[in-house]
């Protein structure tokens, strides 16, 4: 158990230390700092972007948010959930700080008992799968897009 | 011989279980039971069987015995009931006779207490057991076409029976060890049981309608797996998931899982071999 812990642990910093030398400005997960539900300023140091974005939210294997949420611009796609509101006009009840705080650890503003999994998040120790350890859900890059997505969803 | 009666859960509402409303919405011209938690610190008000939140066309594909593709392994469990296996010449029926009468309940039942190996044991591993110590003959491995068929049709015999496990005593530690799993957020997204089947039941997960997360239909034919499953493979599903690394099949975690997971469905009828997506 302490082994196997260990070992993720190091994966993590031997991640994190490829991807700050391709990103200098690229903030790692363990280095987020959320202050009264908001994130200020990009993962990356630079805008996402909106139609890379829209796909990650329908990705399966990405976001996967459309599991959760459904909204008027993707209602195209044959299945969407109901666990999580409709985002219809997210972009006018959120701001981007905000936003990104909700992506990156949505228990920070929802609360411990969300359902809502944070996107920019390591976990240790609790049985994550081993292709899984050491990553969050989502890159940096990744939350930007959808971040610059959900901006564009505004009421009419 | 298998019996081919069709029960459906009419019997079990005969029996005194509670008809009423719902919560949420059901498919139009559904009408079916609903059992309300007896346990003082039951987490849930209403238990609903899984078969509640499927589309109305494989609710009847469960109801319709001729139609239900689980029979398959419930006959060929006939079969293997009455056939002499090992090196003591004996079958299940040289001890048990007929099924009908002596598993009547036992499928409603398990996880029991085993005194001798000092721990719960749930069908499959009792089925097991009878196999190495009674007849002399190998063990069935997890998962297999055999013991998927003679659990499926053992359990068959106590369709329409409430579920009924206990939970007192030497079974306590094992309930709250299965508690405590239901309750830990596992995987690389975080959830628990509690977060999807007793937070969001009734409401959509992409195109998957969530259920209470109940083992009443269990073994399940699913229409996914083109075959029957046991309830620790759908506990693994659950995991796998979430992105978590899943316990394995037969593990102490998923028999306390399981035993703590019939507890919640304490008195919703056994409805083996259920029909899911
Ligand atoms: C497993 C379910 C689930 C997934 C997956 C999910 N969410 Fe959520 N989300 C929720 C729930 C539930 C809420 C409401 C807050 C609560 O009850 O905790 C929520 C709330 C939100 C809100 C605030 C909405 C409002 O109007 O208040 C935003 C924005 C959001 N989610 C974005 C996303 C994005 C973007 C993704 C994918 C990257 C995503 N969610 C994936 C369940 C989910
Ligand atoms: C991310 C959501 C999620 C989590 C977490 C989850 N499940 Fe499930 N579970 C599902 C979905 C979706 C299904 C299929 C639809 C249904 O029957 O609810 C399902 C089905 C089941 C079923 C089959 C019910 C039936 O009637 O056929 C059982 C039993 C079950 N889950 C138990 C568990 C247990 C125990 C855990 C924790 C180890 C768990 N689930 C965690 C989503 C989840």
């Amino acid at each position: 158990m302490g082994h196997k812990l260990a070992a993720g642990f190091c994966l993590a910093i031997s991640l994190g230390a490829v991807t700050a030398a391709a990103n200098a400005a690229t903030i790692e997960p363990q280095d987020v700092v959320i202050r009264e539900a908001e994130v200020e300023s990009s993962l990356t140091g630079s805008p996402g972007d909106p139609a890379a974005g829209s796909k990650w939210f329908k990705s399966r294997k990405l976001g996967n948010c459309l599991a959760c949420h459904g909204n008027r611009d993707q209602i195209g796609e044959p299945f969407h959930g109901d666990i999580g509101p409709p985002l219809d006009g997210v972009a006018d009840r959120y701001s981007e700080g905000e936003l990104r705080a909700i992506l990156v650890n949505a228990k920070s503003v929802f609360g411990p008992d969300t359902i809502m999994p944070g996107f920019y998040r390591v976990f240790d120790g609790q049985r994550v799968r081993k292709e899984f350890q050491g990553k969050p859900v989502l890159t940096a890059t990744q939350v930007e897009d959808v971040i610059a997505y959900l901006k564009t969803l505004k009421e009419e | 011989m298998v019996m081919r009666t069709k029960i459906a859960l009419l019997s079990a509402a005969a029996a005194g279980l509670v008809m009423s409303g719902y919560a949420f919405a059901l498919p139009e011209g559904v009408d079916t039971v609903q059992v309300t938690a007896t346990a003082k610190d039951h987490p849930l008000g209403e238990l609903y069987s899984g078969w509640h939140f499927r589309t109305p066309e494989t609710q009847a594909l469960q109801q319709d015995d001729f139609e239900n593709p689980g029979f398959l392994w419930v006959e060929q469990g006939a079969e293997l009931w009455e056939t002499v296996d090992g090196s003591e010449q004996k079958s299940c029926a040289s001890c048990h006779e007929d099924a009908a009468d002596s598993m009547a309940t036992t499928g409603a039942q398990m996880p029991k207490w085993n005194e001798a190996l000092g721990k719960p044991v749930n069908l499959e591993q009792q089925i097991n057991m009878c196999r190495s110590e009674r007849m002399g003959a190998k063990p069935w491995k997890w998962e297999s076409s055999e013991l998927l068929s003679m659990t499926s049709f053992v359990r068959n015999q106590s369709r329409g029976t409430p579920v009924e496990v206990q939970i007192d005593g030497p079974m306590t530690p094992w309930f709250e060890k299965g508690k405590d799993l239901y309750n830990t957020r596992v995987g690389q997204l975080d959830l628990a049981c509690v977060n999807c089947h007793q937070n969001y039941y009734g409401q959509s997960i992409r195109a998957d309608r969530l259920s209470q997360g109940q083992s009443n239909g269990f073994p399940t034919y699913r229409l996914k797996w083109q075959k029957i499953g046991s309830l620790h493979r759908r506990f693994k599903g659950c995991m796998d998931q979430v992105r978590a690394e899943p316990y394995k099949v037969g593990s102490d975690e998923f028999l306390a899982l399981e035993l703590y997971v019939n507890w919640r469905g304490q008195g919703l009828p056994v409805e083996a071999p259920a029909v899911r997506q």
